[in-house]
């Protein structure tokens, strides 16, 4: 492994300790962002100057004996929903193309203070709706691993950052999935907090009562770090939760002995058998870790799409009524300020953001709201009863992450409901809030293309409980090793080695 | 069920109304589709039917907290040359629109 | 009194009022952010990320836009509740989310009332909190809002604070609307929640407008906006309800909507119809918690409250009562009597001097005929001593009044403003030679006075007063007079 390669750990420890530049780890990155990312665009913006700035600060602070922070030097992938003071945020949409906010998101500050150098903004499906990255107005993300599929999504830009090797780190949100899903698609770690856990200020919002922001790193211990920066209470988020973030990397090591874990039935079925055969080899390796396995019904989540196609439509149409033309981003112009909302509107955002938009007016206008959103927000009351109950059973519970590997690009394009349905298994932790996390487990079988893509085993875990989560996850991830290797990381690793030789 | 499934069922019509409120405008094509395709999402979600939730309490918040208030101190805003400079039009220091009609 | 007659409606019919008040918070920051709330001041500039709705920013409550609201609840005899806010969706330009964060559900104060001066009371459906808007300027195309140019958006106001108190449909005529409103302002104001200016918009009113035959269910109620000011809210009222009863009368029907108060035209005309737009898929705002203020919270703002209009008022009846021995004029006269000496302020006088043994009678004549500028240095104890000292007849009501002026305008006690004009005072014999040459001028009234004419006293008193600009003595004039014609 190449010396400005490394996880973001031990890179971070190499720049604090003086032992390499934080410069030469970002120029190394910027120029391989320069020269792979063309065919897997993963990136919208690349901050060449900015990172580089950034970099050299830190190597400043390492020169003068400061300490910049645990992250020092590492670089780092934001997903463009989270807003960077005085550089372009769009979430991907033409009715915010090149905006640049005049105010920076919570975690972005943290990051910078702990020494992560931001090297650019990542590709997701507009307002971070969708689960393939291909409704972003920017372009499509290709899979790494086979660029002929999706990286999942939303946050598919970052998983895809991570997963091809640009960045050690990356931010994502994930509202129902958009950081697990993609995360398990492309075969690297993704983590959803507990709801409250990272503040969503500057974060912008798709809907409300599930967005979150979370991490994606190729290790467990990476993630745990990552989320140990951007975590704890943040006075600015109403949401947020007044407690301080645990330490999670001492948890790390403990292994499982003596921990109940269940595997939730629901969100098994109807997962395809190359997925549903690594997560019984998951079972089975924390039942050999000294865990104690079984299969657990959580009957709500069986309604969890249902109440989550509901909630988040209804939060997202009000969510979006602000960009109206009004006070940034596009204008289409017109006679009278509500034509002109009404061009703007209609012009600026895309396919699926409409039909979300208009989905969730739907869901809350007179007549109704009690049959749809009302409904829904009872079945999240449900959710989370029956989750609690399976808690007091369980210390943690694991579930595929997604029902199938990565799809082909365009295969589920033409039936919204089919793409809704890659949410399946991650929605309901989403609704109940708690937090849940995908760790890389095997590949699936061989595909089309004769490559094997990754599958994600998904960690659950009770509000606040992410000590256990990434205690789980980092077993998980010891044993994954021992399952069969992917073809694809092999190959993706010897054609990375070989492009760097050459 | 049939009837159940109607009950489920965006017309084009409601696809129209709804478009309206949401300020957006749909071509007759584009309110055809959305019309089955924001159906079969609702008739998905009629598994909810089977559920009994007479005595359930809604949830809209799923991490509970209250009183969360901050103290009445004047912090420094924004610039208004920053805000304006993103404006699509701006005016003498204003956010310039076209006409503002009374609602239709 | 023009005014008055078209004000009533047609015997048997009578107007039903509700009205909605919304008042600006006397906060520092805004409801949700940290930027300025001030009236005014060049566009754009109380602003922050927050208050225009940037993607990606959140709202936090301010606590002391609570602690006011709470004010506000204790004041109008609501129950002060666990609250949740809600978004109420709907486009405009001056509202940079495109949807007003409110209380919609669950108001932080419901069920109370207020009492009017004449002792009726008004329901308080509820007392909420939420956000106002921007303002926006139609500017050219003849400045007529339907015709072409362009609008201005100016955000400073985005934001602000405000709290919207709904009265129940107890108000029957606008007269007593005007009171309702005066009252509340009152209290709002003596609480510290406002300032109450409806000039400046601080202080806005709408009014839900019915009217039915006396006896009938409630009629179809139009809602009117653009009231501006007290006067301008009886006019729309009692042209609103003048409208709607032509129009009963008629055999028409009112139909459900909105209107605007024409204030040049003395008209209320219909604004577009709302069909369509009166869906405001309100939910709840799940950027913000709930609020479940405590009791000590609560008890340590009703401890902190000053005393409110109607206790004051009671505190100064009932002193009246109690203290009033001679010259009783109880009933509508009185309660307007005390109604404008708490409006003005000038209770705390009133009472301070009753109990420092002045004539209740006295206190009230000097306040409401010659204090209606102000009381200036005026203390409470020289007023008392000054009006015993009427009382007892040692100076003459007009000196009274010339001394309570001095007081006013200089300050000090009463015995040293009476011994200044004391000085002035005409003596005895200035009298006596005054009274010889007003019987040398006026020798014939002076002998229909001798043989019995009473009512000439009152003439030679006159002109002696006039003589000595005020400064002689009514009781030692009329001795004078009653010795010289013996």
């Amino acid at each position: 492994m190449n010396a400005l390669n490394k996880p973001a750990i031990e890179l971070a420890a190499a720049i604090r300790s003086g032992e390499i530049s934080a410069v030469s780890a970002v120029e190394a990155r910027l120029s391989e962002i320069a020269t792979r990312d063309a065919e897997i665009a993963a990136f919208v913006q690349v901050l060449n100057e900015e990172a580089l700035a950034a970099a050299t600060s830190v190597d400043d602070r390492v020169a003068t004996g400061e300490d910049p922070g645990p992250l020092a030097g590492v670089p780092i992938a934001l997903k463009d929903n989270l807003c960077t003071r005085g550089i372009p945020t769009t979430c991907c949409s033409r009715i915010l193309e090149g905006w640049k906010p005049p105010y920076e998101a919570t975690v972005v500050s943290r990051l910078r203070n702990a020494g992560a150098v931001v090297v650019g903004k990542t590709n997701l499906d507009e307002f971070a709706m969708g689960s393939s990255t291909e409704n972003s107005a920017f372009g499509t993300t290709r899979n790494p691993h086979d660029l002929s599929c999706v990286p999942g999504g939303s946050s598919g830009g970052s998983a895809a950052a991570v997963a091809a090797g640009f960045t050690p780190l990356a931010l994502g949100s994930d509202t129902g999935g958009s950081i697990r899903q993609p995360a398990a698609l492309c075969g690297v770690v993704g983590v959803k907090p507990t709801y409250g856990r990272v503040s969503r200020y500057g974060l912008i919002a798709f809907a409300s009562s599930l967005d979150q922001i979370g991490p994606f790193a190729t290790s467990v211990a990476d993630a745990a770090t990552l989320l140990e920066v951007i975590g704890g209470h943040d006075p600015a988020d109403s949401t947020s939760i007044p407690e301080a973030m645990p330490s999670l990397s001492e948890c790390l090591g403990r292994g499982v002995e003596g921990m109940r874990i269940g595997l939730v039935a629901e969100l098994c079925d109807g997962v395809s058998s190359d997925v549903a055969r690594r997560v019984s080899e998951a079972s089975e390796a924390l039942a050999g870790g000294g865990a104690t396995v079984e299969e657990v019904s959580v009957p709500a989540s069986r309604f969890g799409l249902s109440a989550y196609y509901l909630i988040a439509p209804a939060e997202a149409s009000s969510n979006l009524a602000r960009y109206d033309g009004v006070r940034y981003g596009m204008r289409t112009e017109s006679s009278n300020a509500v034509e002109m909302n009404i061009a703007t509107r209609t012009a600026g955002f895309g396919e699926e953001v409409k039909r979300r938009i208009m989905l969730g007016t739907f869901a809350l206008s007179a007549g109704y709201y009690d049959a749809y959103y009302g409904k829904a927000l009872k079945v999240r009351t449900l959710i989370i009863e029956d989750f609690n109950r399976a808690y007091e059973h369980f210390d943690a519970l694991i579930a595929p992450t997604s029902p199938t590997t990565a799809f082909e690009i365009g295969s589920r394009t033409d039936d919204p409901l089919e793409m809704y349905l890659s949410d399946v298994c991650t929605v309901p932790s989403s609704l109940a809030g708690h937090p849940a996390m995908s760790v890389p487990f095997g590949s699936g079988d061989v595909n089309e293309n004769n490559i094997c893509l990754p599958v994600g085993v998904q960690v659950l875990a009770p509000a606040m409980g992410e000590e256990t989560m990434f205690r789980v996850g980092a077993f998980l991830e010891s044993v994954a090793v021992n399952v069969a290797e992917s073809v694809a990381r092999e190959a993706l690793t010897s054609e990375a080695l070989t492009s760097r030789d050459g | 069920m049939n009837e159940n499934s109607d009950s489920a069922r965006i017309s084009e019509e409601a696809v129209a109304h709804v478009a309206h409120l949401a300020r957006l405008r749909v071509t007759p094509e584009e309110q055809k589709m959305f019309s089955q395709q924001l159906s079969s999402v609702l008739g998905y979600g009629k598994a909810m039917e089977a559920l009994n939730l007479d005595d359930v309490p809604p949830t809209s918040h799923p991490y509970p907290l209250n009183n969360v208030l901050r103290d009445d101190e004047i912090s420094a805003g924004s610039s208004r040359d920053e805000v304006l400079d993103v404006a699509p039009v701006a005016q003498d220091n204003q956010f310039r629109v076209p006409p503002v009609l009374e609602q239709t | 009194m023009a005014d008055r007659n078209i004000a009533l409606l047609p015997e048997g019919w009578e107007a039903v009022l509700g009205l909605e008040v919304h008042a600006e918070l006397l906060t520092e920051t805004k409801l949700f952010s940290a930027s300025p709330n001030r009236f005014g001041g060049d566009p754009n500039t109380h602003i922050d990320p927050v208050s225009l709705g940037l993607p990606g920013t959140l709202p936090v409550v301010n606590r002391h836009a609570v602690e006011l609201a709470i004010r506000v609840g204790l004041s109008l005899n609501c129950d002060v509740r666990p609250s949740t806010f809600a978004r109420k969706n709907y486009f405009y330009p001056d509202m940079p989310k495109n949807y007003q964060i409110s209380q919609y559900e669950d108001p932080i104060n419901a069920d109370g009332f207020l009492e009017l001066p004449s002792g009726k009371r008004i329901g308080i459906v509820r007392a909420h909190l939420e956000e106002d808007t921007g303002k926006s300027t139609h500017v050219g195309g003849g400045g007529r809002i339907h015709e072409a140019g362009f609008s201005l958006i100016d955000y400073n106001r985005a934001g602000v604070p405000l709290i919207e108190i709904v009265s129940a449909p107890d108000l029957r005529s606008s007269d007593e609307a005007k009171e309702y409103v005066a009252e509340l302002r009152a209290i709002l104001v003596t609480i510290g929640a406002t300032d109450g200016k409806m000039e400046e918009g601080s202080l806005r009113v709408d009014a839900n407008i019915s009217v039915r035959r006396v006896g009938d269910e409630l009629g179809v109620r139009c809602e009117v906006k653009n009231v501006n000011s007290l006067r301008s809210l009886g006019r729309a009222i009692d042209y609103e309800a003048r409208r709607q009863v032509k129009l009963l009368e008629e055999g028409g029907a009112v139909t459900q909507e909105t209107r605007h108060w024409n204030e040049d035209e003395g008209k209320t005309h219909s604004l577009r119809s709302k069909e369509g737009e009166t869906d405001y898929r309100y939910f709840l705002e799940p950027d913000l918690v709930p609020l479940v203020p405590d009791e000590r919270w609560i008890e340590e703002i009703r401890g902190a409250l000053p005393t409110l209009p109607a206790e004051r008022r009671r505190r100064l009846a009932s002193a009246r009562e109690t203290a009033s021995t001679k010259g009783e004029m109880y009933g509508e006269a009185d309660l307007s009597a005390i109604a404008t000496i708490v409006a003005r302020d000038q209770d705390e006088l009133a009472l301070g001097a009753i109990s420092a043994g002045a004539d209740t009678q006295l206190v009230f004549k000097h306040i409401l005929n010659n204090l209606a500028e102000g009381t200036g240095k005026l203390d409470i104890s020289a007023f008392a001593e000054l009006l015993t000292a009427e009382a007892a007849g040692n100076i003459s009501a007009s000196q009274a009044k010339t001394i309570l002026a001095d007081l006013v305008a200089n300050g000090g006690d009463a015995a040293a403003a009476m011994e200044a004009r004391a000085s002035d005072t005409t003596d005895a014999g200035e009298l006596e030679t005054l009274l010889e040459e007003l019987i040398a001028q006026h020798s014939d009234e002076w002998q229909r006075f001798c043989e019995g004419e009473q009512k000439l006293q009152g003439f030679f008193v006159g002109q002696i007063m006039k003589a000595t600009k005020g400064r002689a003595d009514g009781q030692a004039t009329a001795k004078l007079l009653a010795q010289r014609m013996m």
